[in-house]
């Protein structure tokens, strides 16, 4: 079995090396597609993944000029066709910039960047990004980011969580989605949404650095074999 | 060839002095050229002979310092220390300060400050694989050290946060000398093979040189000279000299130096750092001999109307220059084009020995380039020698603040408090490699991708030791490195320094110098624990008044198996053991500082046999398995270094009686050196084995519950010194 997955990368991407080993701990050691940003075709996959860094230096709105890259026409016609995409911290701002996920990522409340270890409650199992956890289970994750407080209006939010696509929110160890929980200030604590048909996931944590007990957990783990028992062919 | 352009005001002395450049100097500079210089020829030879890049008042002493082992590759000399480290692959790591931009402009001079020790790493071969930093400001009472810290972690933060090498490990101090005058050291450690290593001395006549990276602006103008000067109150006004920072353009410089590295395009390849595009070509012509010819009007330049003076002192960020091999030229700018960075053929490498400055037709500089580096001023500058204090009768010492009381403030100082708000904005994941973060070991555990092997990373300095006596000091910062990586079970290899000093013309300061530099070399002669690369920083003064002599070490140690690494978090059920003497040394120690509100006496003396020992026994019981955590004892003494091993596990312990013939005090709260913690399932064989070895050993206790308890009943909960522990940061920076 193995997941054909490509990772992209643009000019100041810099977690395509964590997301690599995390893919290649569970496809046998295949390693993923590296994707240049200025390419305009994907070669054959069944994943694409968009991964965390600060995509042309955050310098305009994170993840707004990475979002006119030209490999996101095809990144935009492979989700239209139905295929999976991943987008992580950067990955998911550009996902949201590029109109794929709704909302935005405002600078987080505090004003400060976070870099820290904070735990995550699984809202849905499926998806092909969750299905490997349980409902309600709690992730301890790696946070890294400056701008994830994640904003969409009230009606927007109402949807999302109506058609059941927040993915993840943000809470304590034992689970509770409390204020205090919420360590950017996000609305109603969420930390990952997905797609209308659910092949599309933004998130902001870093589950791709938490996949070797040697580098502090595992938790992340689950995400990576359930895309490969789901999308492998 | 036509005549040097006309100054638009005349060069003379008085124009030398505001350049930095004394009377004496200036008038080795008129016997080089055999004529007034041009001002641009002035600019050069002021920054190539400023402190900050000449060394004229340290390097006779820096000589003393022991450089070679078999597993060092390059020792100081080139941009970075390198040591081989097994597999085929080297590490190649400095550290380097920022201290004057950072009280000037904190945020800015601290980002500038990871940015260039990151260049000065993969200019050489290898990718950054993490960063540490080694960090001192003034009282928190003082209402500037807040903004100071704010800025300086920020800058730090935003700058290594962007490129993506992690943030792993350093150390911060307060003290009243830093007030006017705070440290920033920067250290960045890279990994390469160890054939694919490049170099800075240019070859090949003819030649081409090409630049890489951002524009040259007018930014940093004569930074160097600045940073060799001292602080007045008017220092404000030199924020123009300050740099700015763009880790963006950074990142895309590594990835496009590393594949470009990848080829066989490069000859020689060197960071324009402090002095810019003057001492990168002056640097790689002199090493390799030759002359080199740059033509101003193909340097890509930010501004318009430069002039050839403020491109040649410019100190503007994320440049490079490069001697290609001939014909390479096509296939370099191909890579640099795909990383929309600025690439430009600017001169050629000659056989004349001099470096000719060209610009609008116009001959701006020709300068010999041997006199200029072997002219270079050097001074044995007067020195007076420290007297160490007298020790203190430690005895003698007494104090109304019960063990438990002095635990719970000594642990809530601004020294020992914990710096997770610090940590907490600094990306220490990112790479996927990182096996100990900070805190959790007593260096930062990095594996190698790909390999089993992982670096043991620290920087360590005890800069009141060093102002108390600074030979004792020196060689405590050297040894308390070795210990910190000896104690996650690693392989000291090697070390670089950043000598953090005062002003060299004031012959105390210089007796501090050297007197650190002989402790230092002392140290590592008895560790087999080499100076590989490093960095000077003088006049850290402001209005007169000096820093504590502060020597920061940043050490480096491989371990071969990346799991073995042990931490500091203690688990239940485990026997805790002391490893080394304990005489109760209370002189200079926090315990005195913080409880009695006393700054003196002797620091604590180093045996640098006694430290081997221990440390050689240390290493080989993690080696062997039974070990389950392991801390050294360093400030604020033994009790410290259990409360510190009890919150990292959040595991409680019930402690022994302190034995005969040391003082309640001197037992817990002692700065006595070479020893360690151990906590093992079982001390027998560990006891046993220290017996064997002749390693004083003593069993301190067992762990395990929420609370710390001492024989006799007395006992706080962790939740009581968690608070005290996380309450200072929290509560000053909200």
């Amino acid at each position: 079995m193995s997941l054909r997955a490509g990772i992209v990368i643009f000019p100041g991407t810099n977690r395509e090396r964590d997301m690599a080993i995390a893919l290649a701990r569970v496809t046998g050691g295949r390693s993923p597609a590296m994707i240049w940003h200025k390419d305009t075709d994907l070669p054959p996959l069944d994943l694409v993944v968009l991964p965390g860094g600060f995509s042309h230096g955050d310098y305009l709105r994170c993840g707004a000029m990475a979002a006119q890259s030209p490999i996101m026409r095809a990144v935009r016609d492979f989700a239209a066709s139905g295929g999976y995409v991943l987008g992580v911290c950067n990955g998911f701002q550009i996902l949201a910039e590029a109109g794929m996920l709704p909302g935005a990522l405002l600078r987080n409340a505090g004003l400060r960047f976070l870099a820290q270890d904070h735990h995550l409650r699984v809202e849905r199992t499926d998806t092909v990004f969750t299905r490997g956890y349980a409902e309600g289970e709690v992730l301890r994750v790696v946070l890294a980011h400056g701008d994830g407080n994640y904003f969409a209006d009230e009606a927007t939010l109402d949807r999302l969580e109506g058609e059941g696509r927040v993915a993840f929110r943000y809470c304590g160890p034992d689970g509770a989605v409390t204020p205090e929980a919420n360590p950017n200030g996000s609305a109603r604590s969420i930390a990952g949404v997905t797609s209308a048909n659910r092949r599309v996931l933004g998130l902001m944590p870093h589950p791709e650095d938490y996949v070797d007990p040697l580098m502090g957990g595992e938790d992340g783990l689950p995400m990576f074999e359930g895309l490969v028992g789901a999308l492998a062919a | 060839m036509s005549a040097p352009v006309a100054a638009p005001r005349p060069v003379d002395e008085k124009l030398a002095r505001e350049f930095g450049l004394n009377a004496e100097e200036y008038g080795r500079v008129l016997a080089i050229m055999g004529r007034t210089p041009s001002l641009t020829e002035l600019g050069i030879f002021s920054v190539m002979w400023s402190e900050h890049c000449s060394y004229k008042s340290s390097r006779v002493w820096l000589k003393e310092l022991p450089t070679k082992a078999d597993w060092v590759v390059h020792g100081p000399g080139e941009n970075a220390g390198v040591v081989d480290i097994g597999d085929g692959l080297t590490a190649i790591f400095k550290m380097e300060s920022h201290n004057h931009p950072s009280f000037i402009e904190p945020y800015q001079g601290a980002a500038t400050g990871v940015g260039g020790i990151l260049r000065d790493v993969f200019t050489m071969g290898a990718r950054p694989i993490a960063n540490l930093n080694a960090l001192r400001f003034g009282r928190p009472e003082n209402p500037r050290t807040k903004r100071v810290v704010d800025g300086v972690v920020r800058g730090i933060g935003g700058y290594g946060n962007c490129v993506g090498v992690p943030t792993v490990g350093g150390e911060v101090n307060f003290h009243a000398a830093y007030d006017g005058n705070p440290l920033v050291n920067a250290m960045t450690v890279g990994i390469a093979p160890r054939d694919r290593i490049f170099l800075s001395a240019a070859a090949g006549i003819g030649n081409p040189v090409v630049y890489v990276g951002s524009k040259t602006g007018r930014d940093g103008i004569h930074g160097a000279t600045m940073a060799s000067a001292e602080f007045d109150a008017n220092s404000e006004e030199k924020r123009p000299t300050v740099q700015v920072g763009d880790p963006f353009t950074e990142k895309l410089l590594i990835e496009a130096c590393l594949e470009l590295m990848a080829t066989d395009a490069i000859v020689a390849i060197q960071d324009m750092g402090a002095a810019g595009l003057t001492s990168s070509s002056v640097e790689m012509a002199g090493k390799g001999g030759v002359g080199i010819v740059l033509d101003l009007d193909a340097v890509p330049q930010r501004e318009t109307a430069m002039t050839a003076y403020e491109m040649m002192l410019s100190e503007s960020q994320e440049r490079m220059l490069i001697v290609l091999r001939p014909g390479a030229e096509d296939l370099s700018r191909a890579i640099f084009d795909k990383w929309d960075l600025d690439f430009a053929v600017i001169g050629h490498i000659t056989d004349t020995g001099r470096i000719v400055v060209r610009h609008k037709g116009v001959l701006e500089a020709d300068i010999p380039l041997q006199p200029l580096s072997d002219e270079a001023p050097l001074y044995r500058r007067p020195i007076e020698w420290p007297t160490p204090p007298a020790p203190l009768d430690d005895a003698a010492i007494t104090s109304d603040v019960p063990v438990e009381q002095a635990l719970l403030r000594l642990i809530a100082s601004p020294d020992l408090c914990s710096r997770a708000w610090i940590w907490n904005q600094y990306d220490a994941a990112v790479g996927g490699q990182t096996v100990k973060r900070p805190g959790a070991a007593d260096a930062a555990i990095v594996k190698i991708d790909g390999s089993r092997r992982a670096l043991a990373l620290t920087t360590d300095c005890t800069p009141r030791y060093c102002q108390a006596d600074p030979r004792m000091g020196g060689m405590q910062a050297v040894a308390e490195a070795w210990r910190n990586i000896t104690a996650t079970g690693a392989r000291p290899l090697a070390i670089t320094d950043n000598m953090n000093f005062g002003n060299p013309e004031k012959p105390e300061i210089m007796g501090q110098f050297a007197a650190a530099i002989q402790g230092m070399a002392a140290a590592c002669n008895a560790l087999d624990f080499p100076v590989v690369s490093g960095n000077v920083s003088l006049y850290n003064e402001t209005e007169g008044r000096g820093i504590l002599p502060t020597p920061a070490i940043g050490g480096l140690g491989v371990i071969e198996e990346a799991s073995q690494a042990r931490g500091i978090a203690i688990a239940p059920h485990l026997d805790l053991v002391l490893i080394g003497a304990t005489e109760g040394w209370l002189g200079q120690s926090l315990w005195l500082r913080e409880i009695a509100g006393r700054e003196q006496g002797a620091p604590p003396p180093v045996n640098l046999v006694a430290e081997r020992r221990h440390g050689d026994f240390v290493r080989h019981q993690i080696a062997a398995g039974g070990v389950h955590a392991c801390h050294d004892v360093s400030d604020g003494g033994l009790l410290v270094a259990l409360a510190e091993m009890a919150l990292a596990g959040n595991t409680g312990f019930a402690l022994n009686d302190a034995p005969d013939g040391v003082s309640d005090i001197g037992f817990w709260f002692g700065e006595d050196q070479a020893r360690y913690v151990l906590a093992a399932a079982d001390a027998t064989d560990l006891l046993a084995a220290a017996r064997r070895a002749g390693v004083a050993a003593r069993l301190l206790g067992r762990t395990g519950g929420n609370e710390l308890t001492w024989a006799g009943g007395v006992s706080i909960s962790l939740k009581e010194l968690r608070e005290a522990h996380e309450r200072f940061f929290a509560a000053w920076m909200s």
